[in-house]
């Protein structure tokens, strides 16, 4: 009885024969149980580094297992590159960016999925066609500007270029195209709803799965990104990854030390990888088969 | 009261006819108004400076008076090309760039395979394998640089500890370009694996059925049923990983730390060349010069696989 009840759940597709071709083997879970450690251990690395002093990581025989100097390591990593600084700029700017994206994306998105108006192919061509071109073609004249606007060294430099996003307007229509049924918005204008009515009431509680996906992708990103923030901030008042530049630049390099600021700089994201993990990887598979 | 705000009331308080036309031209602007907070701050900041970069690097600029801008038509991208660095750097990115997208792919494909059977424990796998993605090219980048480190680092104990003679991952060009693709092959495989993963499971299961039946073994099957099917999708990722090697800067930065790319230039890429140039040498207009060459790279390399990939398709059919 029980072994039945056991296997029922595991053959649930019809005209699944007892040799599945999709059963996997012990071979696949020794090689996907090597990847995920190969994946991990530097995350463990990390953290081992951080908890240990520079030089029980600098010595012949390095150690393996996490020490008992974290919490002097974090302490001299937030002394010695403004990383408390650099933390709540990064939430700052990650929190507003993602705000700024998923409220901008979701409109355009909208407008572009199940609005119709002229000039709208060529838009959507323009907003499309410039997901290929890398951002690091328009940093200089980019610099430029924020010079120009005496924004240099504050964040709104590094918040006003990312507030919009060309994938978050494609990925926002590409989910509204498939969640949005014409005849709910339909409905709502014979019954006389504004315009602005149908979005609120109807387009927001619709697109709230893909703005969330959209809103954690947006986050993730935003706090990691490195090559803007280098360029317009000054290490006086950095975000976490510029901060995580001046540490590891010292001329006597402190492993430890760089470690634990690394590992400072990660655990947000972290953190809400571990909670949201699961979404995060249904939301870029979501987008991998529509892109 | 309560008329005149809810328009959800079954009695209107406007006649229908009478408020058509306002409507309607409500309903003609409104898409432009749902559009207009993204384009404004898009043309602003986004499509502005990719246009005006090749208008900068045609001129002298420095760093410190970027305000003032002297033409001097082709001159930067003469320079670039007498320059030794300029084809170092484009050399190298063609080299890390390899290392580092073909193992990633490959790699990435086996493993999607693995997670497409049936696993108990798939969604920890999933998750696992996409942890390094959340991780920055600042943390990544300075943990890898410590494990490939020339004298305490992690690799070279395990090396000499097996009886192998340790590596100079910084100093060799070989050794230091494959630390730099290490890390962005860790960085991106899992990432790869999920959009190879959800490519997989839109193909049929019938098909692999039907190849088991016919006496198919597991490899013929991927190789005659997932590879084939999968194809728009590994064109996909081949173009996006193809683009961000272009633009590798991060990693080669910080893996010794500094703009040059270690001692040689042995490591240095086209985007940290242009770093270099513009924010350590102070040439915002020759660094412009550099961004539109790859730029230029990049619509080649499009370009190429586009019609590799036609072709492909004919030979096919």
């Amino acid at each position: 009885m029980t072994t039945i009840q056991l296997q029922k759940p595991v053959r649930r597709r019809p005209g699944t024969g007892r040799r599945s071709p999709l059963q996997g083997g012990p071979l696949a879970y020794a090689v996907l149980i090597g990847a995920t450690a190969l994946f991990v251990f530097p995350f463990y690395w990390t953290l081992v580094g951080a908890s240990r002093t520079n030089a029980e990581m600098s010595s012949a025989s390095p150690a393996l297992t996490p020490g008992s100097n974290l919490f002097h390591n974090i302490g001299e990593a937030l002394q010695q590159a403004a990383i408390g600084t650099a933390l709540v700029n990064s939430l700052i700017v990650a929190c507003t960016v993602t705000l700024g994206v998923v409220l901008s994306s979701t409109l355009a998105g909208f407008a572009f999925a199940k609005l119709r108006f002229r000039g709208r192919s060529l838009l959507l061509a323009v907003t499309v066609g410039t997901m290929m071109i890398p951002p690091q073609l328009g940093v200089i004249p980019l610099f430029m500007v924020i010079v120009k606007m005496d924004l240099q060294n504050k964040l709104p430099s590094v918040i006003l270029p990312s507030l919009v996003s060309a994938f978050g307007v494609f990925f926002m229509r590409q989910f509204l195209i498939q969640a949005l049924p014409d005849e709910l918005i339909e409905a709502a204008r014979v019954d006389g709803a504004s315009s602005l009515r149908i979005f609120w009431s109807i387009v927001l509680p619709v697109a709230r799965p893909g703005m969330a996906v959209l809103g954690m992708l947006t986050f993730m990103a935003t706090w990691n990104d490195f090559f803007w923030p280098i360029v317009a901030l000054s290490s006086q008042n950095p975000t976490v990854q510029v901060a995580l530049r001046s540490l590891g630049q010292g001329y006597v390099q402190d492993q430890s030390i760089v470690m634990a600021g690394t590992l400072i700089g990660t655990l947000p994201v972290l953190v809400v990888f571990a909670l949201l993990g699961r979404q995060i990887v249904g939301g870029i598979m979501q987008g991998a088969v529509k892109g | 009261m309560a008329i005149t705000t809810t328009t959800r009331s079954p009695r209107p308080a406007a006649p229908v006819a009478e408020r058509r036309p306002r409507a309607r031209w409500g309903a003609r602007a409104a898409p432009y108004g749902y559009l207009a907070p993204f384009f404004v701050l898009f043309a602003a900041f986004g499509l502005f400076p990719l246009v005006y970069t090749a208008y900068v690097s045609l001129h002298r600029v420095e760093l410190q008076t970027s305000q003032q801008m002297d033409w001097v038509g082709f001159q930067n991208y003469t320079r670039l090309l007498e320059d030794p660095f300029f084809w170092n750097a484009l050399r190298n990115t063609f080299t890390i760039g390899v290392l580092s997208t073909v193992p990633q792919l490959v790699m990435a494909l086996g493993l999607a395979h693995l997670l497409n059977y049936k696993l108990r424990g798939r969604t920890f796998f999933r998750v696992a394998m996409l942890m390094p993605y959340a991780t920055s090219v600042a943390a990544a980048t300075l943990v890898f640089a410590q494990l490939f480190g020339r004298d305490y680092g992690l690799l070279n104990w395990a090396l000499s500890s097996v009886g192998l003679n340790p590596v100079d991952w910084q100093a060799d060009t070989w050794a230091s370009q494959i630390g730099v693709s290490a890390v962005v092959t860790w960085r991106w495989t899992g990432y790869n694996a999920l959009i190879y993963l959800a490519g997989m499971q839109a193909i049929g299961h019938e098909l692999y059925e039907s190849a088991a039946m016919d006496g198919a073994s597991r490899w013929k099957q991927f190789l005659h049923v997932t590879v084939p099917g999968l194809r728009p999708t590994i064109i996909f990722t081949v173009v996006v990983s193809t683009i961000g090697a272009t633009q590798l800067f991060g990693e080669p930065l910080l893996y010794e730390g500094n703009a040059g790319g270690g001692i040689s230039h042995q490591y240095q890429t086209l985007g940290l060349y242009m770093y270099e140039q513009g924010w350590s040498f102070f040439h915002l207009g020759r660094a412009a010069a550099v961004a539109w060459v790859m730029f230029l790279l990049i619509v080649l390399l499009a370009l190429a696989n586009a019609a590799i990939a036609a072709r492909r398709n004919r030979t096919d059919r």
